[in-house]
């Protein structure tokens, strides 16, 4: 079944060209064109998945791409137990999603577009999931990103929505030029792309060139240097601390893509990427890639958590949390934790994927982002309700949902091998049950906020609103009628919810101790880093201390939130009071997006205002004087033209006028007179013989 | 005692009355007999030649032959040419024959 996986990511490029091709004469059926390549893809990847399962080897295909010189470049895929398991992964939260949209998105002017952009989104990444060497991952990787550019600036009439696109593709294009520049390093250094004989060659020792380059007065060997070159890419596509400012701004695209990307395919694909390219990062001196890799996914869970806790959007709340969770899973796998990292991959999907939809819903209904206005809403939307208390109860991490269990990986690992990680990620954990409890506090509990007839939805684009629709997505209550706010959303948005809740609460048991043989956890034995054996790296075993004092915190957080905001709200009041600047300094998310609005939006403007005069007079004036030269010397020329060549020309015409008017009269015509000439031309040659004789 | 001189300043003589004949008639016929007379100084030249500077041997005379045969013929072809002018143009007079003339 292995040598059919390269099926997973064709089904979806398919249902994008088919969508492409004849979108608009399916029109209100589109979806389901893409739902159904999605299920038969999901079908694939189960079916890959249950190969592994059962113990299959891993299984890579590869063909000649390109030949230069003595070095080739292949392109294939591989399966194995981690890309099987991630590719079912999106898959199953990917056809969830879809299904979601199928509602959400009806009477879109663009319908089938969306579905169109989804389907490429997703094979794009499932060729990530697959590639077997750098350049097949570059591949799907920039797919990613131009799908990412598409759906976030879907409403492109809005003006937000175009910046936020620019502002994903130009941040994460940061990231992918060091990545490009890592791999480039690569292929000098090893002569191939391809993650087997690479990661062969440095699980055999391979000596790397003794060239360092110098950062910052410390010399850095090449091996570091190319580990943290690649891990460039991951940090803008994932998110990390400091390239983490687009995705909040992503929250402009509709509430599925922000699901899509948050949950399964953009932010996934980068922690994938160095779970996928671990050994990397393992063999460098004292793990020592590793080891910024664990810091910028701690600073990144710390800084992002406490930016979400005063953001007053549900989905910039939850984006920020979605960094914050990217940059536990980086941790996790910085500090040894390769499973760990992985797991918490996996059940953040879930949930996050879950909160997204379930965020979409509450918007569905209520119309409005601002968690102030709404309130009260677990009485009218039941399933939503339920539904995202179960995600937010995993996002915390509180016993037994999913989240619990990955988080409690990550913080033992970090626990064991970096304790000062192990510190800061604490405190994250602490803020996340903090933020999220706000967030349902604020959403859920005390009283309707919101007004009882909503405004024609502000989010709405102009043609939309040009074409007599009133509500950007007015799959359940028809088009210009509206139901009484709030309501519940109709089966084909809460029927996903059901399904990734029912996950988010139970694949946590994959990672649960005593699941496994020998008293480890299942996920642990099923996909592990074989470097880790070698090195006599040990799976820390379960700690209750670790475990309790997770657990805690997470209570903590949920019952500090519950105080401040749970009970009116007024409490929040004083804090504020208390801690005006903190408050100012989050609010303006800690000043990164100012600061690169300054240092790059403002400082290219200003290079590029600099450039143009210097193109306006400089290089122009460069070229006008090399103009007026030339009209100078072509003026000289032309006097030399009319008065020396055609005063030669016109010269040798009049002379030979002149003699032709000269030598007609011997051409008497008579035929006498040239007798009589060369009669005295022969009598005068007779005198001259003689004469010399 | 008449010598090689005295017939050759005869044929020159003959050669330039033929040659001013050529030169001042205006009459085809006419130039064609001053031809016919050129012609005959030549004649009496080799004739001359023959007889005083190799009497054994008969060379000028075959040459004398020669060009009185191609005088024959230069005359007839030259007659039918002027008859020929003549029928078309109602003269021959050569200065009046000018039709390649610019």
């Amino acid at each position: 079944m292995s040598a059919w996986a390269w099926l997973i990511p064709l089904f979806p490029l398919v249902g994008y060209g088919v969508l492409i091709a004849w979108g608009r004469r399916l029109g209100e059926r589109s979806p389901w064109v893409a739902v159904t390549t999605m299920v038969l893809a999901t079908l694939t990847a189960l079916a890959v998945f249950g190969e592994q399962l059962r113990g299959a080897e891993p299984y890579v295909w590869r063909t000649i791409w390109a030949v230069g010189g003595d070095r080739v470049i292949t392109a294939g895929y591989t399966v194995d137990r981690l890309s099987a398991t991630m590719a079912l992964m999106v898959t199953v939260v990917g056809t969830l999603i879809f299904v979601y949209s199928v509602g959400y998105m009806r009477g879109d002017p663009y319908y089938s577009r969306f579905f169109a952009f989804l389907s490429l989104f997703c094979a794009g990444m499932l060729t990530t999931v697959l590639a077997n060497s750098f350049l097949v991952l570059l591949l799907g990787w920039e797919i990613i990103g131009l799908c990412s550019y598409l759906l976030i600036g879907f409403y492109f009439r809005r003006r937000s929505a175009n910046m936020a696109q620019m502002k994903a593709f130009l941040t994460t294009r940061v990231g992918d030029t060091f990545m490009l520049v890592g791999i480039m390093l690569l292929f000098w250094q090893f002569g191939t792309v391809d993650y087997h004989e690479i990661f062969e060659a440095l699980a055999h020792g391979k000596s790397w060139s003794p060239a360092a380059v110098t950062l910052f007065g410390t010399p850095v060997p090449l091996a570091v240097l190319a580990a943290l070159l690649v891990f460039g890419g991951p940090v803008g596509k994932s998110g990390q601390v400091p390239l983490h400012v687009w995705l909040p701004d992503a929250m402009e695209g509709p509430t599925p893509v922000s699901a899509l990307i948050h949950a399964a395919t953009m932010v996934a694909a980068g922690v994938y990427l160095v779970a996928r390219t671990y050994p990397l990062f393992f063999y460098t001196p004292n793990h020592v890639a590793l080891e910024a890799v664990a810091w910028v996914g701690a600073a990144t869970a710390l800084l992002a958590a406490l930016m979400a806790v005063v953001q007053e959007d549900i989905k910039r709340i939850l984006a920020y949390s979605t960094i914050s969770q990217l940059g536990f899973m980086m941790a996790g796998l910085g500090v040894l934790g390769y499973t760990a990292g992985f797991f918490h991959l996996l059940t953040h999907a879930f949930f996050k994927a879950l909160l997204f939809l379930g965020a979409g819903s509450v918007i569905h209904a209520v119309h409005t982002n601002n968690i102030k206005e709404m309130g009260g809403l677990w009485k009218s939307m039941p399933v939503t309700f339920g539904t995202f208390l179960v995600g937010s109860l995993a996002l915390a991490g509180i016993f037994p949902f999913a989240g619990f269990w990955s988080k409690d990986e990550i913080l033992l690992e970090a626990y064991h091998h970096n304790p000062a990680v192990y510190w800061v990620l604490t405190a994250a954990s602490f803020l996340t049950a903090f933020y999220m409890t706000r967030l349902v506090a604020y959403a859920f509990f005390g009283s309707y906020r919101g007004p009882t007839h909503p405004e024609p939805d502000p989010w709405l684009p102009e043609d939309y609103a040009r074409a007599g629709i009133r509500d950007a997505h007015p799959g359940s209550h028809g088009q210009n009628s509206h139901a009484p706010v709030p309501h519940e959303s109709p089966p084909v948005m809460t029927v996903p919810l059901m399904v990734l809740a029912v996950f988010s609460a139970v694949v946590g048991v994959l990672g649960a101790p005593g699941t496994g043989p020998g008293g480890g956890t299942w996920l642990h034995h099923f996909i592990e880093f074989e470097g880790f054996r070698e090195a006599g790296i040990q799976a820390p075993d379960f700690s209750w201390t670790v475990a309790l004092r997770g657990l805690g915190v997470a209570l903590a957080g949920i019952l500090g939130a519950w105080g401040m905001y749970g009970a009116g709200g007024g409490r929040s009041e004083q804090v504020r009071r208390w801690v005006p600047w903190l408050v100012v300094f989050l609010r303006n998310r800690m000043y990164f997006d100012a600061f690169y609005g300054w240092l790059f939006v403002r400082g290219g403007l200003a290079l590029a205002r600099l450039l143009r005069a210097f193109d306006a007079y400089v290089v122009d004036g460069i070229v006008n004087a090399v103009g007026y030269l030339m009209v100078l010397v072509a003026r000289l020329d032309r006097l030399f033209d009319t008065y020396v060549v055609d005063g030669l020309v016109n010269l040798v015409g009049l002379l030979t006028r002149w003699l032709g008017g000269i030598l007609r009269y011997a051409q008497t015509g008579r035929a006498y007179n040239y007798i009589l000439l060369a009669t005295l031309g022969v009598v005068l040659i007779l005198v001259w013989t003689l004469w010399r004789l | 005692m008449i010598g090689l001189g005295h017939y050759l300043v005869s044929g020159a003589l003959l050669f330039a009355v033929g040659l001013f004949a050529v030169l001042t008639r205006r009459s085809a016929v006419a130039i064609l007999m001053g031809i016919e007379l050129m012609l005959n100084a030549a004649n009496i030249n080799f004739v001359a030649f023959t007889k005083f500077v190799s009497p054994e041997l008969v060379r000028g005379h075959i040459a004398a032959l020669v060009v009185i045969a191609l005088a024959a013929c230069e005359a007839a072809v030259g007659l039918a040419l002027v008859i020929s002018a003549y029928r078309h143009l109602e003269t021959v007079q050569v200065d009046e024959i000018n039709l390649m003339k610019w």
